[in-house]
């Protein structure tokens, strides 16, 4: 384990976290309305008296800076306050919701990366053929389609139409399974939202693929390979294919972020329980603590996510080597 | 350029051009609030020619939605974008010309900005300051701009160092004058490259909000008709369909005209 790389990563990683820490600070002090007002919106009863105490309770009647000292402290201590909406400390209520994201997140990086190394692969190696056209063509139309969408296009189709996969959640609910069978039903569930947040944001992959390997075969090495007499097959994917593999890998951790947040309306359209779908809740109930954690908490995963690609990246690509961030390598 | 490349830049400008223009003249073509009711509900399109796109579950017409719709995608989606894209060449001059500590300064908030799921931002700022036209645009403006503040920060560290620049210094002007007036004409090419992803993220970002709820409640959109047709998803799924092609299209066409503007720029550029 690179040891003084990971190191390294982490103490980047804190100057970001501060600064989404004190900027979600500061958009929960430009709300209109506070928590207790929510509150009381949301239960329905309760007077002025009663407001005023709940803000004693909650600490909004001191001043700024005694507001961000406490809302620092309690971060400090992982304490993200008390969700409105589900009554619950907000760190349980994402916990709870979290794995369904990553797992979503987690299939559709992987499915959108290795369909964008395949398809890009083969558009640029068949630079100007049919094969090139067809997937580029798909993929820049791919690319303009939102999300939420496409996703109810799958709906319509395999859900509606041909019957073939469920509508929405991520389990037959009372059909009490166990084993191989639980783990089937729960891909059946999640092969449209999966596959609708993969075909959402494959476009860009291909681009790189295709672009890396069209550089790549006219790079002095495959000249090289080629002079050689090397079978094309070994030329195509440890000449052209391995070396475009880097820029692609590199997107994945950049695009965490977009990915995340394209779960949102996916998450919102296949009734899935997780993150995203939490944060559409959190916004129509305007539960503002609970809003507050889950972009903490995103963006958490999305740093997580991005030094997990660069320790990647560093097995890739044996150039990089101690200190050097994979971001940084390439513009 | 190549041929393929030139005919898709045509086909998307003359998308975006019919676009724009049944954005413009969407009063004269489909008079009236496109939130009326003024049809049976739940027509069929192709059905009923003054409604050649059927109507809803209220009856209200789906044609004069769409091109209601496209004046507002279109706006804020524009709109969001040169905001977003102001934001960026300001952050990426005032960092790639300081350097030092305001550089670093810069560069982290532009770095934690980014790290931010874009997505749920914009979510946040939209929840946060009310959902209506303007707000969306800010919301997405300040959860969209690091990317170019990225490239012009890049751009403008290559051209400071430039010779005019230095001539420019010696003959004393002020700092910030050679910043703006004389670095940044230098570093703005390549983010002409940008204008294309960016305006067509901003429309998507604005359909999705939309498709969410948060969107002006008084103004027809694509992602708000695209909502309302959730719930008749099983017996009328044109009105999820015909919107959704909409928006694809409006994508499309921006950043098919945005990639073949810039290849136009970056070939007159070499040559």
């Amino acid at each position: 384990m690179p040891w003084r790389f990971l190191g390294r990563r982490l103490q980047q990683a804190v100057p970001v976290l501060l600064i989404v820490a004190v900027g979600v600070f500061f958009l929960l002090e430009i709300a209109e309305g506070d928590a207790v007002d929510a509150y009381l919106a949301a239960t329905g009863a309760g007077d002025a008296g009663l407001a005023a105490q709940l803000r004693e309770q909650y600490g909004l009647t001191d001043t700024l800076a005694t507001r961000f000292l406490t809302y620092a402290t309690r971060l400090a201590t992982l304490d993200l306050g008390h969700s409105v909406a589900f009554d619950r400390p907000v760190l349980e209520v994402i916990a709870t919701r979290l794995p369904v994201t990553l797992m979503l997140m987690g299939s559709a990086i992987l499915v959108s990366g290795a369909l964008g190394v395949i398809l890009g692969g083969l558009a640029g190696w068949r630079r100007g053929g049919p094969a090139d056209l067809t997937i580029t063509v798909t993929a820049l139309i791919l690319n303009a389609m939102p999300g939420f969408w496409l996703g109810l296009l799958a709906i319509i189709l395999f859900a509606v139409k041909l019957r073939w996969l469920p509508l929405g959640g991520i389990g037959s609910i009372g059909a009490d399974l166990s084993g191989l069978a639980a783990v089937l039903d729960t891909v059946r569930h999640l092969l449209l939202p999966v596959g609708t947040l993969a075909l959402t944001y494959l476009a860009l992959y291909v681009r790189l693929m295709r672009a890396a390997m069209i550089e790549a075969a006219d790079s002095g090495w495959t000249l090289a390979a080629r002079a050689r007499g090397l079978p094309e097959r070994g030329i195509v994917l440890r000449h052209m294919a391995r070396p475009a593999l880097l820029p692609v890998v590199t997107m994945l951790g950049l695009q965490a972020g977009a990915m995340l947040g394209g779960s949102v309306v996916i998450e919102t359209v296949f009734a899935i329980p997780g993150l995203g779908r939490l944060s559409f809740e959190a916004v129509t109930q305007r539960d503002l603590p609970l809003l507050a954690g889950i972009l903490l908490a995103g963006t958490l995963v999305v740093v997580v996510v991005n030094i997990l690609i660069d320790l990647l990246y560093r097995r890739l690509d044996p150039r990089v080597g101690d200190g050097v961030r994979a971001t940084e390598r390439r513009p | 350029m190549t041929g393929l490349m030139r005919a898709t830049g045509v086909v998307g400008a003359a998308i975006l051009l019919a676009l724009l223009a049944l954005a413009l003249a969407a009063d004269q073509i489909a008079p009236g609030d496109p939130l009326r009711m003024v049809g049976r509900p739940l027509l069929a399109p192709f059905a009923d020619a003054r409604f050649p796109l059927g109507t809803d579950q209220l009856g209200r017409d789906i044609w004069a939605g769409l091109v209601h719709g496209a004046r507002v995608s279109l706006t804020v989606g524009a709109v969001a974008a040169a905001a977003a894209i102001c934001v960026g060449i300001l952050v990426g001059t005032l960092a790639g010309f300081l350097g030092g500590l305001a550089d670093d300064v810069l560069m982290r908030v532009t770095e934690a900005v980014q790290t931010i799921p874009t997505f749920l931002l914009a979510l946040a700022l939209v929840s946060v300051l009310g959902a209506s036209a303007v707000n969306v645009v800010i919301a997405i403006a300040l959860s969209s701009w690091p990317p170019t503040a990225r490239l012009v920060r890049a751009e403008v560290l290559r051209v400071r160092t430039l010779d005019y620049v230095d001539a420019a210094r010696v003959a004393g002007r002020a700092p910030l004058a050679i910043a703006f007036l004389e670095v940044l004409p230098g570093a703005l090419q390549p983010v002409v490259a940008l204008i294309g992803i960016t305006v067509g993220e901003a429309i998507l970002v604005e359909s999705a909000l939309a498709f969410l709820g948060l969107s002006d409640p008084n103004l027809q959109s694509w992602g708000a008709m695209i909502a309302n047709g959730r719930a008749t998803l099983r017996v009328a799924p044109w009105l999820v369909i015909l919107p959704g092609i909409a928006i694809a299209l409006a994508v499309l066409s921006v950043s098919l005209t945005g990639d073949s503007l810039a290849a136009r720029l970056g070939a007159r550029r070499r040559a």
